[in-house]
């Protein structure tokens, strides 16, 4: 088999690079868990900074909130009209509130609302932090005695693991809503009918689904929001800045596509909910 | 009151510093010279324990830093006031919670104890009437005043500043230098001024230390050093310190602008 692999140079440097780029993510994923662990140890120590929760409560919440409805709204409206289209054949279209219902509920309220918040809030959190950064104003935090992970990424982390849940029950809602105006409206469907369906298939166990998977969304995005911002060079300058903050909307994205999978395996396949 | 020992840091296989001694004395302006990149701003990171250095040890009248827990350090951090290069000014905040920070964050003034604070602190360093402004709308000599201003706000016993006169016009600073000097008189504070500026260096100092290549390679009095016959030295005073103050008998100093005027700089050349 070894002629298969030409072992002259460049394939060597190669696999070197291969090597070292591999190492280098695995150690920036492991600072990154790193810290996340401080964050959570330092949410539970005093004191309770209230005052920075608050406004960063605010920022996440109103910045985002139009944008969530809007997404959400029109999501469930394609979702209400390629469902029909798609059940129609079958003669199930009566199906279609169920799944709209189902599909805005569990995967696209929680996904379209991280989706919305990696993009505004995750990447301006990790520009405010890496801007902080290079111009040493987290140096000057530790200087004077405060830790910058309990003044910085507590406030932001919670409000992200409060305001995602909360954002994802206003875009479920939207989601909701579209559907039925997008069906009611162009479909010879009845309208008391879909909300009927609605609610026959919300279930508690699926709203919970929902919460948990969008708690754990907000606390991706404020982690690799966080990480990213902190883990800038402080060489690197307003070019690094705003490669940090490209770099965290990707990898959050990404965690969240994952993190997705990874909920729902544990969730329906392990834990055998609905 | 402060003691360097040994302190050496590389950092992904470049090596700054290396095994870097210095003796910081209560009540004086030490000012530390040297090429920018040598190290200056680093060591003043690992004086502060924001960097931690590969091998060494950084003494604070009997405490030993770098072995220190979070808690023990900050204790000594909050003994200290740290004037940044870029000033460090917290954007989101007003000059006045900026110079009310570690106020708010290690006290239980109330906001009228803490204006007080802020204001007097604010008069030590020539200013007036900014509070309510941001950073943003300050000049880049007054963001230097305000952070030295925040930095004196824990009525520190040591001040460190790192460049405070670098990317300022002339007049500014003059000022800076001035605002140093009178601080060291009235508070009693022991300084130490990092800097490549040789005419603020020889304005504030009452010692100097020379870094060259991460070592120290010269220590002592402002005159000391003047006379000091360590060529790398000489050549940072000739091109850098005013010409009053040059001692043009020092046969270093004579035989390096002989060999200019010849224009065989070459051997010497920085
Ligand atoms: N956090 C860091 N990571 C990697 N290299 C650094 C870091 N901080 C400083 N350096 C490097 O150390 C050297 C000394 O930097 P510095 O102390 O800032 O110089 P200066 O004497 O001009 O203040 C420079 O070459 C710089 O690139
Ligand atoms: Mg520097």
């Amino acid at each position: 088999m070894n002629h298969h692999f030409p072992t002259d140079e460049r394939s060597g440097g190669f696999r070197i690079l291969l090597k070292s780029r591999l190492h280098n993510t695995l150690s920036e994923i492991g600072k990154a868990w790193t810290l996340f662990f401080q964050t959570l140890v330092q949410i539970f120590r005093p004191p309770l900074q209230l005052e920075l929760l608050t406004k960063q409560l605010l920022l996440v919440g109103f910045n985002s909130l139009s944008v969530v409805l809007v997404s959400g709204f029109f999501t469930g409206m394609v979702l209400g009209v390629q469902g029909y289209i798609q059940l129609k054949p079958f003669a199930v279209e009566g199906s279609v509130a169920r799944f709209v219902c189902v599909s805005v509920v569990k995967e696209l309220g929680p996904m379209i609302t991280a989706f919305v918040l990696a993009g505004r809030i995750g990447a301006s959190i990790t520009a405010e932090l890496s801007t902080m950064k290079v111009t040493e104003q987290i140096d000057a935090l530790e200087v004077m005695g405060t830790n910058p992970v309990k003044y910085l990424v507590v406030p932001r982390f919670l409000a992200c693991a409060i305001m995602l849940p909360t954002l994802t029950i206003f875009s479920t809602f939207a989601g909701i809503a579209g559907g039925f105006i997008a069906v009611v409206s162009l479909f010879d469907v009845n309208g008391h009918f879909f909300l009927l369906e609605v609610q026959r298939n919300l279930f508690v166990a699926s709203v919970l689904v929902s919460l948990i998977k969008a708690t754990s969304f907000g606390m991706a995005i404020a982690a690799v929001g966080c990480y990213k911002g902190f883990s800038i060079s402080a060489a690197g300058g307003a070019e690094g800045v705003g490669t940090a903050t490209t770099g965290s909307a990707v990898i959050s994205l990404i965690a969240i596509l994952v993190l997705d999978f990874v909920l729902n395996h544990i969730l329906f396949n392990i834990l055998g909910w609905v | 009151m402060i003691v360097v020992k040994d302190i050496w840091k590389t950092f992904g296989g470049k090596s700054v510093l290396n095994g870097l001694s210095l003796e910081i004395p209560r009540g004086e302006t030490l000012v530390i010279m040297g090429r920018s990149g040598c190290g200056k701003s680093v060591l003043l990171k690992i004086i502060t324990g924001l960097i931690a250095a590969d091998a060494g040890e950084i003494w604070f009248d009997s405490t030993e830093i770098s072995r220190l827990k979070a808690k023990e350090l900050n204790a000594i951090r909050q003994k200290i006031g740290m004037l940044f290069q870029s000033a460090a000014l917290f954007d989101s905040m007003t000059v006045a919670e900026n110079i009310a920070f570690m106020l708010d964050q290690h006290t239980k003034l109330t906001q009228a104890e803490m204006r007080k604070v802020v204001d007097e602190k604010l008069s030590l360093v020539d200013l007036e009437g900014v509070q309510e402004l941001r950073p943003a709308e300050l000049s880049g000599g007054m963001r230097k005043r305000v952070g030295l201003a925040r930095a004196l706000a824990f009525n520190p016993e040591v001040i460190l500043y790192d460049e405070p006169t670098t990317g300022l016009d002339p007049v500014t600073c003059n000022e800076i230098n001035q605002l140093i000097r009178d601080l060291h008189e009235k508070l009693q504070v022991t300084s130490v001024v990092v800097t490549h500026d040789m005419h603020s260096a020889f304005s504030v100092a009452t010692r100097m230390a020379m870094i060259h290549e991460g070592k120290q390679i010269a220590y002592g009095a402002p005159d000391e050093i003047l006379n000091n016959d360590d060529p790398i030295l000489q050549q940072f005073i000739l091109f850098g310190a005013p010409d009053q103050i040059l001692n043009m008998e020092n046969p270093v100093l004579q035989e390096f602008i002989g060999r200019q005027d010849r224009g065989a700089h070459g051997e010497l050349a920085l």
